[in-house]
């Protein structure tokens, strides 16, 4: 199906349905119970970042996962999708086509010339480059660049901006086509509400889009040399393969995506600052497909979810919701639990991310995924029980780096 | 005139000669063997052929066009493939893909974006695979991690993935260093097989006398960076010179 065999239509049928289907599923209990205060993630703001973040980290598991190439620059190309979007609002208006496209072109030519110059140097090196790139970048962004990117303030639209294709009744706010991007629809079942939402949707077509075209590089000869170069960069060479342009054509695709990821972002919020280009937000993309599981192809969006899902309810949790937790227990072994946690929630949040990253990189080295797989194969193990599995060992899973 | 032919080929480093005004010509459909002590200079001249090291003077002519100043991968697509000393084969892939990637390579060039059409529609290319595979009794191997093969396994991996490409030069470098001699012996029949069912040239620089012996028609003797003698097997063996480069001066 759509040139998929069936592991993978299975598996892009899944990431369909749950994006879908997220306002729902994300909204498990209702809206003004204590545990919908703290646990519900429906809400159109953050199921935004869940696929913008989750399309970012697909685009950075084709350059990661398949080349091995660690790019520690990638919020670059995100930061100038989301400036050139916000610019074509600026002059043109707010429909998001023009500027979505605008965010593709560009981050694809900055990616030209970066992946030119870095990938004259591979491993360390390489990442280092990336860095100091998007660093220069950023500090251009923050400094320099100030006529273009309004420096500190951040870059929005003016009520005296062109905006030529403006005409009188257009919203003022990002647009398809008159879809604007912030209305929804709210459906209130008993204390349930789910909120559905344009902007949402159009994301999360975007990463269902950038997923599909994911798998099919994955699949496809271009991806296999990809992955031979990640192998064994000498045979490649003697056998023939030029292996730079390979390289710096899976560098593009992977700053694409993050320009569409960067346009979508202000087509969500048309305001953009430098900070989304600093080298935080890049290593942040790095621990998300870590974290998911790098070179497999739900890893990345699973990451990018689970960390958008903690940084939004972890942070959000207080000492007062601690002690509500706790309010049954005795009043010492309340405040006991509540001040051991207490470093990790809130503002401690990242503390909670650093234990879980430690525990998924030493135990599971392939990330979430991988776990997933050593509980179904513990499964099937038990369900097959007197089946041997001689066979499995040592045998490639088949055409396949994993699912 | 041979296919291969070097003439007049200079490369110092610092103050080694590692080559000295080094001549050599490979007929066409030959096995020639390159020996010579440790230190003759016989891989620095094989990455002179590959295109890894440019030397300072001299001529490197491949049918009938320079090699010199080309890119490894422009080399190879010229029709010289290299099987290395310790194998290197894409150990992450399966065996299947191994020798699928020099069939792109041959069908597609140096570069070609092909990035939405799935690799398991590529008929052609699955075919050639596979039948090579079969070729080196690999084939009920083919989904296997590559990195899983034993050593001599891997051997026959490399030189399944050499062969697909069908070069017209086959250059190894001492194929059977730090075998057994049971994997030598495997090695050396499958290089016969090799050449009696291709008709390939060869190029096989070696130490172990018994493989050169076994294989080549050809034979340069090469000590301290210069061809000393360029002879038949039967015709080396006793030939003084050889002697005196691998055991010091003849005694009186």
């Amino acid at each position: 199906m759509l040139g998929l065999n069936s592991r993978d239509f299975k598996l892009l049928m899944i990431v369909i349905f749950m994006t879908l289907a997220a306002p729902i599923l994300l909204n498990p209990f209702p809206v003004d119970s204590a545990l919908g205060e703290s646990f519900n993630a429906g809400y159109p703001a953050l199921m935004q970042r869940f696929v913008i973040f989750g399309l970012l980290a697909v685009g950075f598991n084709i350059l990661f996962g398949l080349t091995g190439y660690l790019s520690f620059g990638h919020a670059a190309f995100l930061g100038v999708g989301s400036y050139a979007a916000v610019w074509m609002f600026k002059l043109l208006s707010y429909n998001i086509v023009p500027a979505m496209l605008a965010s593709v072109i560009v981050a694809a030519l900055f990616a030209v010339v970066i992946g030119y110059v870095c990938l004259r140097r591979s491993g360390i090196y390489f990442s280092i480059l990336t860095l100091a790139f998007a660093q220069m970048s950023y500090a251009l962004a923050y400094s320099v660049l100030s006529p273009i990117t309004n420096g500190e303030t951040g870059l929005q639209v003016y009520s005296d901006d062109p905006q030529v294709l403006m005409r009188a009744g257009d919203p003022i706010v990002p647009h398809l086509f008159g879809l604007e991007m912030n209305s929804s629809v709210t459906w209130n079942v008993g204390g349930w509400q789910f909120v559905f939402q344009n902007g949402y949707y159009l994301s999360a077509i975007c990463m269902i889009i950038g997923f599909y075209i994911s798998i099919r590089i994955f699949r496809s000869p271009f991806g296999l040399m990809l992955r031979a170069i990640k192998s064994n960069q000498t045979r490649m060479s003697y056998t023939g393969m030029n292996t730079k342009p390979y390289m710096l054509a899976a560098f593009v695709i992977s700053g694409m995506y993050a320009g569409v990821a960067g346009g979508l972002m202000s087509a969500m919020d048309p305001l953009t600052g430098a900070e989304r280009m600093f080298w935080t937000a890049s290593g942040e993309i790095v621990v998300m497909a870590i974290l998911g599981g790098v070179g497999t192809l739900i890893g990345p969006v699973l990451g990018a979810g689970i960390i958008k899902y903690l940084e939004n309810i972890i942070s959000k949790i207080n000492s007062d919701i601690l002690h509500n937790w706790f309010a049954f227990m005795p009043d010492w072994m309340d405040n006991l639990l509540v001040n051991i946690l207490y470093p990790f929630v809130g503002k401690g949040w990242h503390l909670t991310l650093g234990v879980l990253f430690m525990v998924v990189v030493i135990f599971l080295p392939g990330g979430l995924v991988q776990g997933g797989q050593k509980l179904g194969a513990l499964f099937s193990r038990k369900s097959k029980s007197s089946n041997s599995d001689a066979t499995t060992a040592g045998t490639a899973n088949t055409n396949t780096p994993a699912e | 005139m041979g296919i291969l032919e070097v003439k007049g080929v200079n490369k110092r480093f610092g103050g080694l000669q590692a080559l000295g005004d080094v001549n050599l010509s490979v007929a066409e459909n030959t096995v020639h063997a390159i020996i010579g002590p440790n230190g003759a200079g016989k891989s620095t001249l094989l990455n002179v052929l590959v295109g890894k090291l440019i030397p300072d003077s001299g001529s490197v002519m491949f049918d009938g066009q320079s090699v010199l100043g080309r890119k490894p991968h422009e080399i190879n697509q010229m029709g010289i493939s290299r099987v290395f000393q310790t194998p290197e084969i894409f150990a992450d892939l399966s065996v299947m893909e191994n020798v699928m990637i020099p069939c792109f390579a041959r069908r597609d060039g140096a570069f070609r974006m092909h990035a939405i059409g799935s690799v398991r529609n590529e008929g052609d290319i699955i075919g050639q695979a596979e039948a090579i595979l079969a070729d080196v009794n690999m084939l009920a191997k083919r989904d296997m991690l590559a990195s899983a093969l034993s050593r001599g396994d891997k051997r026959r991996l490399e030189m399944a993935m050499c062969l697909v490409q069908e070069p017209k030069l086959l250059l190894l470098d001492e194929p059977t260093a730090g075998m057994a001699r049971a994997d030598t012996n495997n090695t050396i029949d499958l290089l016969k097989e090799i050449k009696e069912k291709r008709n390939i040239t060869m190029c096989i620089i070696e130490h172990d006398m018994h493989v050169v012996f076994s294989l080549a028609e050809r034979i340069t003797v090469l000590a301290q960076g210069t061809p000393l003698v360029e002879e038949t097997p039967e015709n080396i063996k006793g030939h003084p010179k050889v002697r005196e480069a691998y055991l010091g001066e003849a005694q009186v």
